[in-house]
């Protein structure tokens, strides 16, 4: 049986190289099988591009974003990790440079998204502009899909959102678009996957009980619900309380720490102070 | 011939970095190191509440998150009133979580981001992306040693993966650990996660000792030049790290750090650290050039974008005016001449296998060897670490914001001396500056014209083959630049800021 490879581009923008980091984290499959064997059987991933990982540098590299747009026209998956700042035409970021011209990466997201089978908004900054584009947004950040949207691009978004995301976010993603075509993908509203966002952290959360209960933590430390101490699993939609992070060790709660709501198009201004209790209105906007 | 080099992106290390070299006659003239992307996190930080920057600075960088929570929780301690009141406990557990941060990333550096530079993955896996394309000719490792260090590519992918799941145990996840704040950590201490810790430790330590350093020196064997290549500015900067409790001094109760702070001359003289002999200098940078030379307790950075002799985001961090290199061989010398016996022992164990002396660890390899001995250093502490932990003993203790305030926290990232330095007003950040060691070891030339420490390593250096110029990039690669780090740090005081290229 012949093997289907999609090749794969991953653009960083604004961001910190956490997204790929956490994706590095991966248990099963594990990163390099991801890299290197079929992610399900008789389909591969083929890595053309990423900054982080990649063997070459300079020219050579950028060539190959220009060859995998020309040869592979509407069959390579984009990803993209960090914020697109559009301030001063994308001149905050540079990805790169090739006979003089500077790769920008609103430039490089605009022309690659454009012919792209399907593009993957890789964390909370591709999806929303995270904080980057937190209040006053020097950059003039944006998500990914909110400049498909400006530019008139009609490839398909899927928001894999989370500062950073899940492995398993990515991985079963990925793995609904090679199993079942990337049609199969159950997306909310968001266009997230419901697979992994269709459940609210408080509705299972260990420490429910103590809600129910009225048993709040007061300060940082204590036992009990951490209401009190900031916790937006009221309105913060990931399945972290059945996952857990890191092979299943720990979470956020878990560890004593109130649930941020990363993975909120809201996040950071919305969600913040991160350890004030979250108020009547908050909770009005997230159920819009 | 004069050829310009121009290696635009450079891959493999964190973030967006450019490196353009003047060669002429096959050496380096001329050098300049420019980052290419710009967020603003200050601005960004600035009339939040005080204990958001805990969280949000860690978003600087995903690679080494917790050496910005960890700065910044010493920040914040500091402008809360409650450096002197911090757990015992909690200064371990937060050496822990920081501890497994600092190996991961190391580890990550060698195998992932450095390695591709002198093995041969082809050779093992075939013409496969992403490990083509790439520069073509000098790979001298071959045969046997070289397929296992393809192996050890794959396998270290693991360990790294787990040094994350060791620190999620007390810092609730990675990237962006949750355990960290000010006043202490979140998580309880009990005994069970003391022996989780423990035995997965123990497997990352058999990695470092039996697989990792034997690596880095059999890299060191097959490239013995590279001893020679990379040389710097040789002025080695550390602000110090990893606070310890009274009770791991032992006799030594001169510092209560791992790594000690200290200036090592280009002579090997030791001298006294003291931060407010920082200044950051812009003439070579888009900032106006009447903010330049000033401390970073009282810099205001205001850009200009149009200054014809600029060429990066980044400033010229100087101390007393000197350009200096930051990172782990900076601290493994602060320590060797300061005259750390551990450090001492496993540094001269390297030179010794090499038959040579401390002048040849300002080189390429030199940083190389200075990060594994330093994993080993670290990993083998976090034993010591962990087993003080008293399960019985707080682990946190309460805090207020205050209405105003002041504070600093410095302490050693990964890749070398990083601070966080606040102002609180009204209960919220007034002022928030970071500088990074990228900064430091990226800064383009300085007021005096002197050029940064990554520059000064390039310059000199003979490159053999101007399209496969491998020595610019294995010098670059050996400092293991942050460029989210680094390139975030101006405070842009609101102004326009105009049409410009970024270089």
């Amino acid at each position: 049986m012949d093997t289907k490879k999609y090749p794969v581009i991953w653009l960083q923008g604004a961001g910190c190289t956490g997204c790929s980091i956490s994706v590095l984290n991966a248990v099963s499959p594990r990163i390099q099988n991801l890299l290197l064997d079929e992610v399900v059987p008789g389909h591969q991933l083929n890595l053309m591009f990423h900054a982080t990982i990649m063997a070459g540098q300079g020219e050579p590299v950028i060539e190959v974003l220009r060859d995998t747009e020309k040869n592979c026209k509407g069959g390579y998956i984009l990803i993209v990790e960090g914020a697109i700042p559009t301030a001063e035409n994308g001149a905050y970021c540079s990805i790169g440079e090739k006979a003089g011209r500077h790769e920008t990466i609103q430039q490089s997201v605009e022309e690659l998204g454009r012919s792209a089978l399907l593009t993957v908004a890789l964390g909370t900054c591709a999806a929303y502009g995270g904080i980057p584009a937190g209040k006053p947004n020097p950059t003039l950040c944006k998500g990914v899909k909110a400049l498909f949207n400006e530019k008139g691009i009609e490839t398909p978004v899927v928001n894999i959102p989370g500062c950073p995301p899940h492995p398993d976010w990515f991985v079963g993603t990925i793995s609904v678009i090679l199993f079942s075509g990337a049609e199969a993908l159950d997306l909310d509203e968001l266009a997230r996957p419901k697979l992994f966002y269709g459940q609210l952290i408080h509705e299972n959360c260990p420490r429910r009980a103590d809600f129910d209960k009225g048993k709040f933590a007061e300060k940082l430390g204590d036992p009990g619900c951490l209401y009190k101490v900031g916790c937006k699993g009221h309105y913060t939609y990931a399945d972290c309380p059945i996952r857990q992070w890191n092979n299943g060790v720990s979470w956020c709660v878990k560890a004593g720490s109130p649930c941020q709501g990363c993975v909120e198009p809201e996040f950071p201004d919305g969600t913040s102070p991160i350890y004030e209790k979250i108020t009547f209105e908050d909770l009005l906007w997230s159920q819009k | 011939m004069v050829t310009k080099i121009k290696i635009d992106p450079i891959t493999r290390i964190e973030g967006h970095l450019a490196i353009e070299a003047v060669v002429d006659d096959g050496l380096v003239k001329e050098a300049t190191s420019a980052g290419t992307l710009f967020r603003g996190f200050e601005i960004i930080l600035r009339d939040r509440d005080p204990r958001d920057a805990n969280r949000l600075t860690q978003r600087i960088c995903g690679v080494c998150p917790t050496a910005h929570a960890t700065a910044s929780a010493l920040c914040l301690d500091d402008a809360f009133g409650l450096t002197n009141k911090i757990p015992d406990n909690a200064k371990l557990i937060r050496n822990l979580i920081f501890g497994s941060n600092f190996l991961q990333s190391h580890i990550l550096h060698f195998y992932h981001l450095a390695a591709l530079d002198y093995v041969d993955a082809v050779g093992v896996l075939g013409d496969l992306a992403p490990f083509v394309p790439r520069y073509e000719g000098d790979y001298r490792v071959t045969g046997q040693k070289n397929a296992e260090l393809v192996n050890h590519y794959v396998r270290a992918l693991d360990i790294r993966r787990k040094c994350q799941e060791m620190l999620a145990i007390f810092g609730g996840k990675m990237p962006h650990n949750v355990g960290i704040v000010p006043g202490g950590i979140t998580e309880k201490l009990t005994e069970d996660k003391v022996t989780n810790f423990l035995w997965r430790l123990n497997e990352i330590r058999d990695f470092i000792d039996n697989v990792y350093i034997p690596d880095v020196i059999a890299v060191a064997k097959a490239y013995s030049d590279y001893f020679e290549i990379g040389r710097g500015c040789q002025r080695m900067l550390a602000y110090g790290g990893f606070d310890l409790p009274p009770r791991l001094l032992g006799e030594d109760k001169s510092g209560g750090q791992l790594f000690k702070s200290g200036v090592v001359s280009p002579d090997l003289q030791p001298e006294e650290f003291a931060s407010e002999n920082i200044t950051e200098d812009v003439k070579h940078s888009w900032y106006t050039d009447s903010s330049s030379g000033k401390n970073p307790a009282q810099g205001e950075t205001k850009p200009d974008l149009k200054k014809k002799q600029a060429y990066s985001f980044i400033k010229s961090p100087r101390y007393e005016g000197k350009v200096c290199e930051l990172g782990p061989l900076a601290r493994m010398v602060n320590n060797y001449i300061q005259g750390d016996a551990k450090v001492k022992k496993l540094v001269d164990s390297v030179l010794g296998e090499f038959n040579t002396g401390v002048n040849t660890l300002f080189s390429v390899l030199g940083r190389h060897a200075a990060r594994a001995l330093e994993s080993k250093l670290v990993a083998d502490a976090m034993v010591d670490w962990l087993t003080s932990l008293k399960p019985v003993e707080p682990t946190i203790v309460d805090s207020q914001i205050p209405e105003q305030g002041e504070g600093a926290g410095l302490t050693e990232a990964p890749r070398g001396a990083v601070g966080h330095w606040i102002t609180v007003k009204d209960k919220k950040i007034d002022r928030y500056q970071v500088i990074t060691p990228t900064a430091w070891n990226a800064s383009p030339k300085d007021d005096k014209d002197q050029p940064g420490a990554v520059e000064q390593a390039l310059i000199g250096t003979k490159v053999r083959d101007k399209d496969n110029p491998f020595e610019l990039v294995r010098i670059v690669r050996a400092f293991d630049p942050c460029l989210a780090c680094s390139v975030h740090l101006l405070d842009a005081g609101g102004s326009e800021l105009g049409v410009f290229r970024v270089v």
